[in-house]
């Protein structure tokens, strides 16, 4: 900073300038400090709720708190690949520790998947197969939801409400209620994820729908095209890469979303995952987390490059 | 200069012939959609034989289903009327019925006499009358409802028992218990059932459709749609009547305020003499609603809150560490491209490893509770803020900040001024995004044990009779997200300065 010359005196306007300039200034610095005092507040409280209402109090259990990387250490490297590709463990004492053949899916009579490559197999076709059926039901009713497509606001209304309440509402419920009617397996968490991906994809859609250029839409209108014809000749094909993008984004949450729901009870990995977690198998945990973990990898990075394929690099916000 | 933009029908079909492929699209395009859609057709097929969807969904038990959803706003109270082998009857209402210990619904016509019986010695009864044994011998506490006054004495006694028992579900329907003949009548038809000792239950002509007994001689099954249904058996007509609504949402059957009306607790609050000696009636009452044993608010608002508390910590705690993290991984900042590498893979790995694994992990290192769904938030959330952060970073406008350095301004300064300005509203727009979405899954992640009302929500469906408290704590759960759905909107869109979804 230059200060060798000296400081030039204000007009009388400037003065008055520079005076509004000092009280705008200290009221945001005002507001500033209150906003960031109650955060603080609202922190303290929280913690000390938090703390109270736990099982264990944070400061007795601090010095466990790395205790979960010695769950994690096996007898020998080897093991995790025993683990997880189900072969024999030469410690094999009869206990659920290191049964690991146990777990073998046959084909044939020598062919077989093994348990946790199964189950992630599951898992991922859980996601799959709910990232496909949200967006075929948000696709069709995020034109219902559109204002430039859809002019009725009772329908629009209505079509907006039920995504809300379908993406609101709690998916342990609707797992939940559909394990205790189906009885145990994926189909109630592929229901859960499902009804959870219309709501979020069918909001997306109509976003992307309500930004899109309306000019091929007034061009079919304008030749007598129906409200289907419209849509699907001069809406459709300029929102379609943005939708699989999205659906791309979505296909990566549900890989997350289908193990959680598996941990209760759902089907998939998470299950074996929260018991041998549970239960101090190391090498099976590890052996879960290596699979889980790469295959997260796995979709995150296809589903990037398939949508920078498909809308460039504009398609790197996360969306939930 | 003028030039004729309108073509006739002849220039159109010359233009298209120049440039076909303008006007027709290449094959190859519409080869690969065709294929796309075949493809996720036949996965679709693929995944219904995988998880066979179809053997499933027709092997459920849809009947149950209905139950299951009328319980979430509506309940059953299931008096049994109990019938001896010497004829004489009992009404009696099941331990926690939502009546309270001392029933006397208007719904139950009861017509009672006096009979003398001979009772021997108990192991006696017991063989003779095996399913109503407990009519002679009942523990005090199991003597609810309009019950006779059964007195424990092996010797000839006098006893006052029920003689006829009507049950009128509605106006269309009522069940008619008197000297072993069942009149039940709904929407105009009427069934007569004998309950013959030896014969089992002989109903008087045709079963109309909403009767069902599945071989001669067994329980008929009466099915009234929504109003409820009834068991007829020998020994026991099992009435189920479904009324509408959340019984004893504010007071259970244990509290003094039990079944008396508004006005009568507002009095008892304000005026009446102290129930207990103790505290004052508002406190009591307050109290009752607190511990209400059937739908424990006190509870249920403790692990909301926690999961509420849950993704405001989680969150907070993951912007404030992703924020100084983020400036290592931006390339355009820290020009050093193994520090960004490192910070960027650190991020990736965060999230990568689940919210799930974290929500296990950290409930074995604090126990169950809060703490542990609280730092599976801040892990797997310092990872994706991180990225999210560093990418912002990495798109802001070069100029602001060039123009701070051409000043003479210190590193510090030209990241406060140059670079700050332009990413915070961002950096907290998309905080505040992740504390909304983290409210909804910290609902999830609590099921596993991580605290929140994620947990009770399951252990309440566990029980498949608790659905209405599930209703509750989904209800509770909604306004609470679209509570805070909106808060956030409302500060992203004066953040961000425009309305943002």
């Amino acid at each position: 900073m230059a200060t060798s010359a000296p400081f030039p005196t204000l007009s009388d306007n400037g003065a008055v300038v520079e005076r509004h300039w000092q009280e705008l200034n200290l009221r945001r610095r005002t507001y500033t400090f209150i906003g960031l005092a109650l955060l603080a507040m609202a922190l303290s409280g929280s913690l000390w709720f938090a703390n109270e209402t736990n099982a264990g109090k944070f400061f007795d259990r601090l010095p466990y708190f790395f205790d979960f990387v010695g769950d994690l250490v096996p007898r020998d490297g080897a093991e995790i690949g025993r683990a997880m590709f189900d072969l024999a463990s030469p410690y094999d004492d009869g206990s659920l520790k290191y049964n690991y053949p146990e777990g073998r899916m046959y084909l044939t009579d020598t062919i077989y998947v093994p348990e946790y490559v199964y189950r992630m197999l599951e898992t991922l076709n859980i996601a799959i197969f709910s990232t496909i059926f949200g967006m075929f039901f948000g696709f069709i009713l995020c034109f219902l939801a559109a204002r430039n497509l859809m002019p009725n606001p009772w329908v629009r209304g209505l079509v907006r409400r039920l995504m809300e309440i379908l993406r609101a509402f709690p998916e342990v419920v609707i797992a939940g209620f559909f394990l205790a009617i189906l009885s145990l397996g994926p189909i109630p968490a592929m229901i859960a994820v499902s009804i959870h991906t219309v709501g979020a994809l069918g909001k997306l859609f109509f976003e992307v729908v309500e930004n899109a250029d309306m000019r091929p839409e007034e061009g079919l209108r304008a030749t007598g095209g129906n409200w289907i014809e419209r849509v699907w000749f001069g809406m459709v094909p300029q929102v379609l890469p943005n939708f699989m993008s999205y659906a791309l984004l979505r296909l990566e949450i549900n890989v997350r979303a289908s193990t959680i729901i598996g941990a209760v009870g759902g089907g998939g990995i998470g299950e074996p995952l929260r018991l041998s977690i549970g239960q101090a198998h190391e090498a099976k945990t590890l052996a879960i987390i290596i699979l889980l973990f790469s295959t997260i990898i796995a979709v995150d990075q296809f589903s990037a490059w398939l949508r920078r394929r498909l809308v460039g690099d504009q398609a790197f916000q996360l969306a939930q | 200069m003028t030039v004729n933009t309108m073509m006739n029908a002849a220039e159109m079909e010359a233009i298209a012939a120049r440039h076909p492929h303008l006007i027709h699209g290449s094959s190859r395009k519409r080869i690969r959609s065709a294929l796309i859609f075949a493809g996720i057709a036949l996965y679709m097929i693929y995944s219904w034989w995988f998880f066979s969807i179809g053997q499933v969904l027709t092997n459920a038990n849809w009947g149950i289903a209905g139950t299951y959803l009328a319980d979430w706003v509506s309940y059953e109270v299931r008096p049994d009327i109990k019938i001896a082998a010497d004829g004489a009857m009992q009404v009696v209402y099941p331990r926690f019925s939502p009546l309270g210990p001392d029933a006397r619904p208007e719904w139950v016509k009861i017509e009672t006499k006096t009979i003398e019986r001979t009772i021997d010695a108990p192991a006696a009864t017991q063989q003779a009358l095996p399913k109503s044994s407990t009519f002679s011998f009942m523990a005090p506490k199991a003597a609810v409802g309009r019950s006779a006054e059964a007195e424990v004495k092996p010797e000839r006694s006098s006893e006052e028992v029920v003689s006829r028992a009507t049950i009128s579900f509605n106006s269309a329907t009522s069940v008619d218990v008197v000297d072993r003949t069942v009149t039940a009548t709904h929407n105009g038809e009427t069934l007569l059932i004998d309950l013959d000792p030896g014969r089992g239950v002989q109903p008087k002509g045709d079963l109309p459709d909403w009767a069902t007994q599945k071989r001669p001689g067994e329980k008929i099954t009466l099915a009234f749609g929504m109003t409820g249904w009834a068991d007829v058996d020998v020994e026991k007509v099992s009435i189920h009547n479904r009324f509408p609504g959340w019984a004893n949402f504010i007071f259970d059957t244990s509290s003094p305020f039990f079944n008396k009306s508004f006005g009568e607790v507002a009095g008892l609050i304000f005026a009446g003499e102290r129930l207990d000696p103790a505290r004052s009636n508002l406190s009591l009452a307050w109290n009752n609603i607190l511990y209400n044993a059937e739908w424990q608010h006190l509870d249920v608002w403790t692990k909301l809150l926690q999961t509420i508390v849950m993704a405001f910590v989680g969150t907070l705690f993951a912007s404030i560490v992703a924020f100084p993290l983020c400036f290592l991984a931006a390339r355009n900042i820290t020009r050093n491209g193994v520090l960004n590498q490192v910070t960027k893979r650190f991020f990736d790995f965060l999230r990568s490893v689940d919210m799930l694994i974290w929500a296990l992990f950290f409930t074995r290192a604090f126990g169950p509770g809060p703490l542990a769904g609280m730092s599976a938030i801040f892990f797997t959330d310092t990872g994706t803020l991180g990225k999210l952060y560093s990418e912002a970073l990495e798109n802001i406008d070069d100029k602001q900040r060039e123009g701070v350095k051409s000043v003479g301004a210190a590193p510090l300064a030209v990241q406060r001024y140059g670079v700050l300005p332009q990413v915070l509203p961002v950096f907290a727009s998309q905080a505040l995004y992740f504390w909304e979405s983290n409210t909804r899954s910290a609902t999830i992640i609590g099921a596993v044990g991580a605290g929140g009302i994620g947990l009770k929500l399951w252990e309440a469906m566990r029980t498949n009779s608790d659905w209405e408290n599930v209703c509750y704590m989904v209800i509770l759960i909604l306004i609470v997200i679209f509570i805070f759905d909106s808060i956030s909107n409302l500060l992203r869109s004066r953040l961000i300065g425009q309305k943002i979804h």
